[in-house]
């Protein structure tokens, strides 16, 4: 498939998904993270990190994406968009380990040339920062995300309504990005 | 935590759509400026002459300069915090504001006589323009600040000086309506100066709050 076909598939995606369809933000995230991941472990070692980070710079731009979702514009190519995402989060990546300057990020093109196999490993980072958050936080977002639960069923195991469990979340999500870059709050 | 899993929290976190970020930066501004022009007519007032000037090409000069200032500012801190976009055009828009004030104070060296054009740089009320844009940008600074939160822009400061330069503009812009000395070597002088305290604050504000 061309880089076009799918850029233009992606863009499809989020449009759908910024109308608050979750099966379509779904497909989005999974159709996107193979291409990403491909593109993250081969400029990991063209700048000097080692390849088993790559994952975590992974999930950090996911995070990334996700949260800065809105400066998207519809009309606009998401290629250059995802890609810058994803190279700010490798000079990130880089400049935590004391490294300096970075090497130009492969262009876009070259994304779609080989897909990354999973990376079935949990990543440390991301549980030591979920780790840091409140004991409810981590209850929810250990039963959203590794048991596999809806918002509802977290929502009446947690005894909470399942509005609060969305604020509580989406609280939990920003305060985990913060924790990844090196913020405190 | 397995990459698998990230994204059925992040599917769990997804809600319909909201403001885009550049609407709502665009917002955001507007509640600024409209702020600190409430602050303007309550606190500061319009020049008792506004009516007279509005013939003045030195009164329309400002608003050039100020307004392009303003206009290019508004379109690189856009772009600046928006990953993918096309910043260069606008950084070169930038220029222009400088550009038109080099005109300005090239047109009153040829119109004025060279003897009076100290007591034109320093004006009547340098001490209030330096302190009131700044004062005034307060309102506009903060709300974009704010909204460049939501924004990504690669490096903060940068960003935040940019915003600066836009708070301090339409500030100016502002002030303009209530300053008296009209000549461009004033403005060239101490609005640029009142301005480049704004954009410092802007790029500290920014290096502080627009990491992500």
């Amino acid at each position: 498939m061309g880089l076009a076909r799918v850029e233009a598939e992606w863009e499809a995606l989020m449009r759908q998904a910024t109308a608050g369809d979750a099966a379509a933000y779904r497909r989005l995230l999974a159709s996107l993270t193979p291409a990403l991941r491909a593109l993250v472990r081969r400029n990991c070692v063209r700048i000097g990190l080692d390849s088993g980070e790559a994952e975590d710079v992974v999930q950090e731009t996911l995070l990334a994406i996700h949260l800065k979702r809105d400066t998207w514009e519809p009309e606009r190519p998401i290629g250059p968009w995802i890609m810058t995402i994803a190279r700010n989060k490798l000079v990130d990546a880089r400049r935590r380990r004391g490294k300096a300057v970075i090497a130009p990020i492969d262009d876009f093109a070259d994304l779609l040339t080989a897909g990354g196999a999973d990376d079935d490993t949990d990543r440390l980072d991301l549980d030591r920062m979920i780790a840091r958050l409140g004991d409810r936080d981590q209850s929810l977002v250990r039963a959203l995300a590794i048991e596999g639960r809806s918002v509802r069923e977290t929502a009446a195991a947690l005894n909470m309504s399942e509005g609060a469990v969305r604020v509580a979340l989406h609280r939990a999500i920003k305060r985990l990005a913060a924790f990844l870059r090196g913020g405190s709050s | 935590m397995k990459t698998g899993a990230l994204i059925d929290l992040l599917v769990a976190d997804l809600e319909p759509s909201r403001l885009r970020f550049r609407a709502r930066l665009r917002l955001e501004l507007a509640c600024g400026g409209i702020l600190a022009a409430l602050i303007l007519l309550m606190a500061i007032r319009l020049r008792p002459d506004l009516g007279a000037q509005l013939a003045s090409p030195r009164l329309w000069f400002k608003f050039a300069a100020t307004l392009t200032l303003s206009a290019a500012s508004l379109g690189l801190v856009l772009r600046l915090a928006t990953p993918g976009a096309n910043a260069k055009p606008w950084l070169g828009a930038l220029f222009l504001a400088p550009l038109i004030l080099g005109l300005g104070v090239l047109a009153e060296a040829l119109a004025t006589p060279a003897s009076s054009w100290a007591g034109r740089l320093v004006g009547h009320y340098a001490p209030y323009c330096v302190t009131l844009i700044p004062l005034l940008s307060a309102a506009p600074l903060a709300c974009l600040l704010h909204a460049l939160r939501q924004g990504a822009p690669a490096d903060g400061g940068l960003a935040g000086a940019v915003a600066g330069l836009l708070a301090g503009g339409v500030s100016a812009t502002l002030y303009a309506l209530h300053c008296t000395d009209d000549s461009p070597f004033f403005v060239a002088a101490w609005y640029s100066l009142a301005i480049a305290i704004v954009t410092l604050v802007g790029y500290m504000g920014g290096r502080r709050w627009l990491r992500w």
